[in-house]
């Protein structure tokens, strides 16, 4: 028979014990037994609430009051090394566990467009946002539309401005490889009414052998704009807007006049040098000046042969090439890598 | 066309104009100026100097010492030159001067004896290749004078790139009167007297017979004594490019260079018959030009003979070896003629024979300077070759050619230019390009054939004012709505699917050898050939793009790149389609991966198989929402016999993919293995697409059924997946192959292949029994389509 004196006592011997088993739990696994012994159900805490049925009603509630605070005691002690050894425990599987991330990674490799890709994006972009949508054409061109419709008559001493490939096709001289996107201007006129606002970047072809300097087959971009009311002045203004928007504000557009058959009043445009500013460099040949293309108004013999009225109509033409934008933005000093597929020059863009 | 500045200063007035605003201004007149040169720059400090005595070298044969005097002082310098003697006027470059590669004269001893300075020939001052000795002054020149002035060499010369509508600028005038009106400066050209018309001239006679051709013939004669031409002129000529021949070739040179008036010299007692004759030659005709080559004619070439009608030259382009004038010329007949400028045009290219005057009158001449023309000839023959004139000049000129008169209305060049000019303003711009403005109409003068048009008038106006002075728009209308097409679109997705799947696109030359489709196994048959390639590597158009990208595959493996994954997205070509002139251009995409796969660097590496070139077809067609993409086992040429399928669209073929055949991989020198794909993009983005419309997604579990079957290996599995999905109708969410198994226990042959299948229902839980239908069913349906049995 037990005094409530003496199960308060235990109570508190109990609690010392426990928390000082608790605490000196050196793993997890001594910390679960020491929790089976100090809280679990046959526990020493749960025997004095046993031994409470045998004491005075008077002094049950001193006991339970003990027994209630001895318990507090031991959880609190419990859940304090569980922290330390729970947190040990993660520290210990986290070094087990460790990845070197500085490993190369599992391959997931990007590709590369093409340069001339990009910037032909970047150009059709640009137009587009100026209102123009985007023509295509046949890159093996009959002699009418690559020449004929553009005003250059057979035995034209502005066709020996051109170096044509022919193609076996037909009579003689009459199927070529395109010397120029012009052609896709003719086309679009047959096609179309005005307005017409539209770009044609594409492949032209001339009598070349692959080497630094020249290719047989290139890249350029034609525009043509047919409305009422179109003037020279906005074929210049056109003109330097793009060259704005691709090479930056600072950079100005030059134009001279020039001579093409399927344009008149015909000009060549330039922009000041992108890598001196004008103050003239190698790029620039010392000018200060790098040309771009050529541009004009509208024939009124090419409207005549695509049957648009010039005196309601007018209209402009601009070509430029792609390849001596991609060359001029990335530095790329030689043609013939453009063709080559080599991976060391795709993996750069 | 190269025009001497001081040249150009005889017909108008611009000393005080720096020579940079000079070349800005022909620049800004479209007379695009291709180099400034200024032969004297690199010459510094060579002055006159007279040989006073010539003493041997002590110690050489060969190389002397001379004394010379350059006015303020004397000097002695050692010489090599063979030609020096006293009294000889030299250029002298005293210790201090410069000469051309920025080579400074120094006090130098010369086996043993001090030279202070340098006697220099021709070469030395950079006036071309004669080295033969020291270059002779003229006896007046004052000594001590900059070398530079006597010889010319203070001129600058502007070396212009004429455009072909420009023939007035092939002449030194035509540059000055753009010069003269871009500065308002007066211009002034003495118009010659032509001489009177007579029927023959020193007994000579014309016969114009190809009048179409040649629409103006005129004939002068005079007797004349051979020799050299001056000093002044041979510098000009040397200057605008031509080397000077003799006084009577050197005039028609220049009269040439200065008027663009190209004439031909004539040796008049070499005319058999004393007359010209002016006609087509016959076919098989041959004639040697002056140049010494043989030149075989056609009934389209025009000819200038002699009465007897023997060829004395190709009209208008070069003259005939036999009738050439020679030193021992003591009479000239002087042509001065208008050709047709097509017909010159195509003799010309024919011929791969270009002149000084074949690209004037391939240009078009003026008609109307031919007789003022000769006459400047003449007073020059007067002045240098001592010349004298037979009596009046013969003109067959039958039709006579006027200016062109041409409407131009101001309000019409201002919509086009976007100006604002008064009809004044228009006159007052082209009066001093020599076109006059009468009530609106243009009077253009015959040295301008370019201009026949109002719209060639225009041009002018806009040259005129300045395209600086051009106020630069843009178009304002509001119907300009741009963008690209869903074609363009799609295409760029091709590609970025494709980055993004680690290819590397690349462009090859749609240009190949016939060999390099033989080598991938493409049929070389119906294939488009070039008429006029320069080389047999680029003799066709491809009809395929994988043959140009296995050839980037094995250029990078010869370039230690043997894993790399390439594209190319281009226009393949193909015979016509019936009744179409033009071949049928195709868009095609074709990839390649070869070699290896790299994984992470702790992990192996692994060579490339077909299902890597699957993997890149299956991601293209997904991010387009190809809705029947299928593969058919094919046997293709260039591929695997039992690794490659056709790729089918909506069950059409749109192209091939497999692993490359180990034929074409020795003949490429790749390194296997290689596995590709191409299609054809359009046959591809216009099949069938997944409509992009939102369904509801279930809110109930799923009920997943895993499948294993064994069936012959030879069955596709795309076939039982199709099966299993049409037997699994609407409740079968998805299905998925997630286990190939091959063993000895299922025997050979077979194959055993698990599925997962997940059945779900939008608008309940499905019940056991209901699940257990759906297993059943896809069992029996495997295995009666395909007699399969289920793997327990």
């Amino acid at each position: 028979m037990s005094s409530a004196a003496d199960l308060v006592e235990r109570a508190q011997s109990v609690t010392r014990d426990g928390t000082d088993a608790f605490s000196r739990a050196a793993s997890l696994d001594d910390l679960s037994d020491a929790e089976r012994r100090f809280l679990g159900r046959s526990s020493a805490l749960n025997e004095i609430r046993e031994a409470i049925k045998s004491v005075d009603g008077s002094d049950r509630a001193a006991i339970g009051r003990a027994l209630s605070q001895a318990r507090a005691e031991l959880e609190a002690a419990h859940a304090a090394r569980l922290e330390v050894l729970d947190a040990d425990a993660s520290a210990v599987s986290a070094t087990r566990d460790r990845l070197d991330l500085t490993l190369g990674p599992r391959e997931y490799v990007r590709g590369h467009l093409h340069p001339v890709t990009r910037i032909w994006r970047e150009l059709e972009d640009v137009f587009v946002g100026l209102g123009y949508k985007v023509a295509e054409g046949p890159e093996v061109e009959l002699d009418w539309y690559n020449f004929e419709a553009l005003n250059f008559p057979p035995g034209h001493p502005a066709r020996a401005m051109q170096d044509t490939l022919y193609v076996r096709l037909g009579e003689p001289e009459t199927v070529l490889l395109r010397t120029h996107t012009s052609p896709v201007q003719v086309r679009t006129m047959e096609s179309q009414r005005p307005p017409i606002y539209v770009i044609a970047p594409g492949r032209a072809f001339r009598r070349d052998t692959l080497d630094a300097r020249h290719s047989p087959v290139f890249h350029q971009i034609e525009g043509l704009a047919v409305d009422e009311g179109i003037t020279l002045g906005d074929l210049l203004g056109t003109i330097e807007a793009f060259i704005h928007a691709l090479f930056g504000s600072d950079i100005e557009a030059r134009f001279l006049p020039s001579f093409f058959p399927f344009t008149e009043p015909s000009v060549e445009f330039a922009m000041s040098c992108v890598f001196c500013r004008g103050a003239g460099c190698a790029v620039c040949s010392r000018t200060g000046w790098v040309e771009l293309g050529g541009a004009g108004m509208v024939d009124p013999s090419v409207f005549a042969a695509v049957g648009i009225d010039p005196e309601v109509y007018t209209g402009f033409a601009f070509g430029f090439g792609i390849d001596r934008v991609v060359q001029l933005l990335y530095g790329v000093d030689h043609i013939k890598i453009l063709w080559d597929g080599d991976v060391r020059f795709a993996r750069q863009f | 066309m190269r025009a001497p500045l001081s040249w150009i200063r005889e017909f108008t007035a611009l000393d005080d104009v720096a020579v940079a605003d000079i070349a800005d201004a022909l620049n800004q007149l479209g007379l695009e100026v291709e180099a400034v040169d200024a032969p004297g720059r690199d010459v510094n400090g060579v002055v006159v100097a007279r040989i006073i005595d010539v003493v041997p070298h002590p110690d050489a044969d060969r190389i002397r010492l001379a004394d010379v005097d350059f006015g303020s002082g004397q000097r002695r310098v050692v010489c090599g030159a063979p030609n020096i003697e006293p009294g000889m006027i030299v250029p002298f470059a005293p210790v201090g001067a410069v000469l051309p590669g920025d080579f400074t004269i120094e006090r130098r001893k010369i086996r043993g004896v001090v030279s202070e300075g340098m006697l220099c020939s021709a070469r030395e001052l950079g006036l071309g290749d004669d080295h033969d000795g020291i270059l002779e002054l003229p006896a007046d020149a004052a000594l001590g004078t900059d070398v530079r002035e006597v010889l010319g060499l203070d001129d600058v010369v502007f070396d212009l790139s004429i455009t072909p509508n420009r023939p007035d600028a092939m002449g030194v005038v035509g540059v000055a009167r753009e010069l003269a009106a871009h500065f308002g400066r007066p211009f002034v050209v003495e118009e010659h007297e032509p001489a009177p018309i007579v029927d023959e001239v020193a007994g000579a006679r014309v016969v114009v017979e190809a009048r179409d051709r040649c629409p103006r013939f005129v004939a002068v004669a005079a007797r004349i004594t051979m020799g050299e031409s001056p000093r002044w002129m041979q510098r000009r000529l040397t200057l605008a490019g031509m080397r000077p021949i003799s006084n009577v070739v050197d005039v028609t040179n220049y009269v040439m260079l200065e008027r663009c008036r190209p004439l031909h010299a004539f040796d008049l007692d070499r005319l058999a018959g004393r007359g010209i004759v002016v006609r087509l030659a016959r076919d098989g005709e041959k004639l040697t030009t002056l140049d010494g080559i043989e030149r075989p004619l056609t009934g389209a070439d025009l000819l200038i003979c002699d009465a007897e009608r023997t060829p004395q030259g190709l009209a208008g382009i070069m003259g005939g070896a036999a009738g050439e004038v020679s030193p021992a010329t003591t009479q000239i007949l002087l042509e001065s003629a208008y050709f047709e400028p097509t017909g010159i045009a195509h003799t010309s290219k024919r011929l791969g024979l270009r002149s000084e005057a074949s690209a004037r009158f391939e240009r078009g001449v003026d008609p109307n300077n031919a007789g003022s023309g000769a006459a400047r000839a003449m007073e020059l023959f007067a002045l240098v070759a001592a010349a004298e004139p037979a009596t009046g000049a013969v003109d067959v000129y039958p039709e006579h050619i006027g200016p062109a008169r041409i409407t131009v209305r101001t309000e019409r060049v201002n919509r086009l230019l976007g100006t604002a000019l008064s009809g004044d303003d228009i006159a007052s711009y082209l009066t001093p390009l020599g076109i006059e403005m009468q009530g609106g109409e243009a009077t253009v003068p015959t040295f301008r054939p370019d201009l026949e048009r109002e719209i060639d008038v225009v041009e002018e106006v806009a040259r005129r004012v300045g395209l600086d002075h051009i106020a630069r728009t843009v178009p304002s209308s509001p119907d300009k709505i741009g963008g690209l097409s869903p074609r363009q679109r799609d295409l760029r997705t091709v590609a970025d699917v494709l980055v993004g799947a680690g290819y590397d696109e690349v462009y090859t030359l749609p240009l190949l050898a016939p060999g390099d489709l033989s080598n991938t196994g493409v049929q070389t048959s119906a294939v488009i050939e070039v008429e006029n390639p320069l080389r047999a590597e680029e003799s066709i158009l491809r009809p395929a793009l994988l043959p140009g990208l296995l050839r980037a595959v094995a250029y990078n493996a010869a370039r230690g790149e043997p894993d790399v994954s390439l594209f190319e997205s281009g226009t393949a070509f193909g015979v016509p389609r019936d009744g179409e002139p033009l071949p049928a251009e195709r868009r095609s995409l074709a990839f390649a991966r070869a070699h290896r796969a790299r994984r992470a660097p702790h992990e192996p590496d692994r060579p490339v198989d077909v299902y890597d070139a699957t993997a890149a077809l299956s991601a293209v067609a997904q991010e387009l929402r190809i809705a029947d993409l299928g593969l058919e086992a094919a046997s293709v040429d260039g591929f695997h016999p039992t690794r490659a399928a056709r790729v089918l669209v909506d069950g059409r073929p749109i192209g091939v993919v497999g692993e490359v055949a180990a034929v074409v991989v020795d003949a490429l020198s790749l390194v296997a293995p290689v596995v590709a794909c191409e299609l054809d993009i359009d046959a591809l983005l216009t099949g069938a697409r997944r409509e992009m419309r939102a369904r509801p997604v279930s809110r109930f579990p799923a009920s997943a059924v895993d499948l294993a079957f064994v069936v012959d290996d030879t069955i596709p599995a795309a076939a039982i997946q199709t099966t299993l999905v049409d037997a699994g109708g609407e409740l079968l969410e998805h299905v998925a192959l997630f286990d190939v198994f091959r063993s000895e226990a299922l025997g050979s042959g077979k194959v055993s292949l698990a599925f997962t299948l997940r059945f779900r229902a939008l608008d309940r839980t499905l019940t056991d029994d209901e699940v257990s239908a759906l297993r059943n069913k896809c069992i029996d349906a495997i295995v009666s389509a395909h007699g399969a049995e289920l793997r327990s």
